[in-house]
């Protein structure tokens, strides 16, 4: 039966970044806990996968809060060259 | 009561829906001045098409879905001449123990702190150099899941993959992070 549940290193990480944005199936999640019982560096990847993602969440938020517009001279330019495929 | 048909204006395009464009672009090429040609690409394509304007969406929508082409064709281009070409650091034997974790990359416990260091600006200047230094793909859809929180669904529409292969792209991006982060920040 545990047959089943037995995943690779490779696979159990690939889990282990998918529940990270809480994608992971339920089958998923129990393969990934039962390879955890097995393996201390896939559970050492998983707590830093947590700590990975606290990182990524707030360079999230950074990149949320900077809004990004054409300069004054960049409009100059891209309006005049769309005048000279209007001609 | 039937539906007032929308007209294009093209004097306008410019002031009206150049920076709404634009930031469309950058959040999804992440490079200002790919962002800048494709919107001009973009401007042009819409005048060149013009004529086939129905009028049933609004001139913004229809803008954006040309710059939406535009984007697909670059992603298409990104992946046909870098796709092949990329080396990717390898975690996993392929060997005899095949899946299994290849001894000299295996996860290294960290000296710093995390939570400590969280806000310090180096930290996100150095997560920032990781993600420049990943291929272009991975750097792509890394961004688009993670950062820009797009929808697995939409990501796949736009760059035409399937969920597995996004799920294998996600998976070895953040591995080397994990690793480029562990190198030069939490064991440095």
């Amino acid at each position: 039966m545990f047959k089943k549940f037995k995943i690779t290193c490779d696979e159990a990480t690939t889990i282990c970044d998918k529940s990270q944005y809480k994608e992971a199936s339920f089958i998923e999640k129990l393969r990934l806990n039962w390879h955890f019982l097995q393996c201390k560096f896939c559970k050492l990847y998983s707590i830093q996968n947590n700590k990975m993602s606290l990182l990524f969440g707030i360079k999230a938020a950074d990149c949320k809060q900077h809004k990004k517009c054409l300069s004054k001279a960049d409009k100059e330019k891209l309006a005049a060259e769309f005048e000279k495929m209007r001609l | 009561m039937p539906q007032e048909e929308i007209t294009l204006n093209p004097d306008k395009w410019i002031d009206n829906y150049a920076d709404y464009l634009f930031n469309y672009a950058v959040v999804r090429v992440n490079n200002s001045d790919v962002a800048k040609d494709l919107v001009q690409d973009a401007f042009f394509a819409a005048l060149k098409s013009a004529k086939n304007f129905q009028g049933k969406s609004t001139e913004r929508t229809w803008l954006v879905s040309i710059l939406k082409r535009k984007v697909i064709d670059y992603y298409r281009k990104i992946n046909s001449k870098k796709g092949k070409a990329e080396v990717r650091m390898n975690f996993y034997d392929d060997g005899e123990n095949e899946g299994s974790w290849l001894e000299e990359r295996v996860p290294q416990s960290w000296n710093n702190e995390t939570e400590k260091d969280i806000e310090n600006l180096e930290l996100k200047n150095q997560l920032d150099t990781c993600i420049d230094n990943l291929p272009e793909k991975y750097a792509l859809v890394f961004r688009m899941k993670t950062i820009q929180e797009f929808e697995t669904e939409e990501i796949c529409k736009e760059l035409d993959i399937t969920a597995s292969n996004l799920w294998v792209i996600i998976h070895r991006a953040r591995t080397q992070l994990r690793k480029c982060m562990e190198d030069n920040w939490f064991n440095n």
